[in-house]
């Protein structure tokens, strides 16, 4: 069959420029705003993610990470004291308020540790160990942050809340959703960074028995403590990941523009094949005259935008990996698996495909003897 | 007898708001295979309206049109692209070809959409635009070939997959006078080699030496020819009833 859908599109060059970069436009804004999302949903539990527990403990009414009020540390005990538990921490993730040497304040969360602990203390770490965390004052923080904080490196002095504090090591990627990057520490000191009494704390972090089923280790650590919360790790990530991404708008916001970027990809591409279309309106009236079935016709406007889709999905995909990867030595955390690439690129054939749906209509109703009208 | 095409009591009724114009007043027409009729008549007389009923494009008001012994009539909307496909080649004022086509993949299109396709539809392409003498121009397109060319291509294109009939509407229009009457001889040619039914909608009587018939039409009813148009003795047109012109 000759490549009359090719041929129709390549035949206006201009108007396929104008065709592709309207879709790379959409592939890019959708993959950055996509990607952003994933980014903000990802730090907003990164701590969860990454504390090794199977459990989570916290007070009544608990939504989120950093909502977490104090309860006293007789629970733990209680947990402790529980048939199934391997082993309990006693954790903190608090806000506090960062002094810089210079004076100025900065918001930050506090995490308090164990650091003889498997469970809940810093990760990628790039300088420094957890153990380190024993010494006097001692913190962990991200090097991402190291401008901000205005410490740069190991040694410096800062202060916490009116307490001194020492940079002992650094990590690296563990980017915090809110403004307030994390501060790792020991329980204890994290006590005085936030101000909480001796005997209370924020959470009690729990590692199972080897073989002990979570879901009923979760119910029975309920059932002990009914005026807690006790949540599996992957429940508290997805509570606390909906709380910042959607009931703080943020994430709605995001995800408006990675629409925002398919509705403009449609409009632009309908746009163009409607006009590409219309320009070659004579010949698909001629073909329908000729006794060409409507699917043959219909697949004409179709391959067009695929091949429209697959060009411009080629191109967006290429600037988003420049995109990602500027922003990532910049400080936005846009994440981009394969997954989402592929996930992308059907949905920019669906965004092609629809953006067709007009043009196909006005190829459906198209009456053949228009062919006979000059 | 079988025709090609027979057209009994063809009506064509248009109704806009409320006014109506009878466009066709009871055609009886019939086209035999190998033979060339010159459907003629003044504008509006709706030579245009019964060559797209004969071709299966519009549907009669009454009547019936039967298609190598078919009546399309009685198909339903969704046949008729199939009838056409299969029975009918069209021929057009404008050419109507492809831009972005080469001369061969326009005539290959044709074959592709009646189900011949790759290698033999390309030996049947060179083979159809060698029968209208323009088969060195394959590569070319559209634009790079001057108009009588085009009208070739598109008469290859029309005869492409042996269709019954070859329905032409005013082909020698864009002509000059001397490549219309080639175009013209060459369709007729082709009737008579072919065994094809070829009705030609044109204004110009020059090609009455090509037609084994002249049909005159006059407010949608077929009239006597008159004298000056030509005086081929064999020519001849079935007069029907008188138009009819409906209006509110």
């Amino acid at each position: 069959m000759p490549p009359l859908a090719r041929r129709n599109l390549f035949h206006d060059r201009v108007r396929l420029i104008v065709t592709l970069t309207g879709i790379a436009f959409s592939v890019v804004l959708m993959v950055v705003q996509w990607g952003l999302f994933q980014g903000f949903s990802t730090s907003t539990a990164s701590i969860i993610d990454h504390s090794g527990a199977d459990i989570w403990i916290a007070a009544k009414d608990t939504a989120y990470l950093e909502q977490a009020v104090p309860f006293n540390e007789r629970k733990y005990y209680q947990v402790l004291a529980t048939p199934g538990v391997a082993q309990a921490v006693k954790y903190i993730v608090r806000w506090s308020i960062w002094k810089q040497p210079g004076g100025r304040a900065e918001s930050v969360a506090i995490v308090g540790c164990d650091p003889d602990s498997a469970m809940g203390g810093p990760f990628n770490l790039v300088s420094g160990d957890a153990q380190q965390l024993k010494q006097p004052n001692a913190i962990i923080i991200d090097r991402i942050y190291a401008d901000k904080l205005d410490a740069h490196k190991l040694g410096d002095m800062v202060e916490i809340n009116g307490y001194r504090a020492k940079v002992v090591g650094f990590t690296d990627g563990i980017r915090a959703f809110t403004t307030s990057p994390y501060v790792f520490t020991t329980f204890k000191r994290a006590q005085d960074y936030v101000v909480i009494d001796d005997d209370h704390l924020n959470f009690v972090l729990v590692k199972a028995a080897p073989g002990v089923d979570i879901k009923k280790l979760q119910a029975d650590l309920q059932a002990r403590l009914p005026d807690n919360e006790v949540f599996t790790t992957a429940e508290f990530s997805q509570m606390t990941r909906h709380y910042w991404m959607f009931t703080t708008g943020a994430g709605i916001a995001v995800l408006m523009a990675a629409a925002l970027g398919l509705i403009v990809g449609i409009a632009v591409v309908a746009q163009t094949i409607y006009a590409t279309t219309m320009d070659h309106i004579r010949e698909y009236g001629t073909l329908k005259a000729m006794g060409a079935p409507n699917s043959y016709v219909l697949s004409v406007i179709m391959q067009q935008a695929a091949i429209a889709a697959a060009l411009g999905y080629v191109i967006g995909m290429t600037v988003s990996l420049f995109v990602v990867h500027g922003a990532s030595s910049g400080g936005a955390n846009i994440i981009l698996t394969w997954q989402t690439a592929v996930e992308l690129f059907f949905l920019t054939l669906a965004m092609c495909a629809t953006a067709a749906v007009v043009s196909v209509k006005k190829i459906l109703s198209l009456d053949p003897a228009m062919v006979f009208k000059e | 007898m079988s025709y090609a095409i027979e057209t009994r009591g063809v009506t064509k009724q248009y109704v806009q708001g409320e006014a109506s114009t009878l466009a066709l007043a009871g055609i009886d027409l019939t086209v035999s295979r190998g033979e060339v009729v010159l459907l003629m008549g003044p504008s509006g007389s709706g030579k245009t309206t019964l060559l797209s009923i004969m071709g299966c494009i519009l549907r009669p008001t009454s009547g019936q049109v039967i298609l190598e012994g078919n009546d399309v009539t009685a198909m339903s909307e969704k046949d008729l692209p199939h009838m056409r496909l299969k029975h009918i080649g069209f021929v057009f004022q404008g050419f109507n070809l492809f831009p972005t086509l080469s001369v061969g993949e326009n005539v290959e299109l044709s074959l592709s959409l009646k189900g011949v396709r790759g290698r033999d539809a390309k030996k049947e392409a060179h083979r159809l635009l060698d029968l209208v003498g323009i088969e060195h121009k394959y590569q070319s397109f559209p634009a790079d070939i001057s108009g009588g060319q085009k009208q070739r291509v598109a008469i290859a294109r029309a005869v492409a997959g042996s269709p019954v009939a070859i329905l032409a509407d005013e082909p020698t229009a864009a002509l000059d006078s001397h490549t219309g009457k080639a175009v013209v001889e060459m369709m007729a040619r082709l009737a008579h080699q072919e065994n094809r039914a070829v009705v030609i909608v044109t204004h110009d009587g020059r090609l009455a030496d090509f037609a084994d018939r002249i049909v005159w039409m006059e407010d949608g009813v077929l009239a006597q020819v008159p004298d000056r148009t030509t005086d081929h003795a064999h020519l001849h047109a079935t007069p029907n009833s008188a138009p009819v012109q409906l209006g509110i």
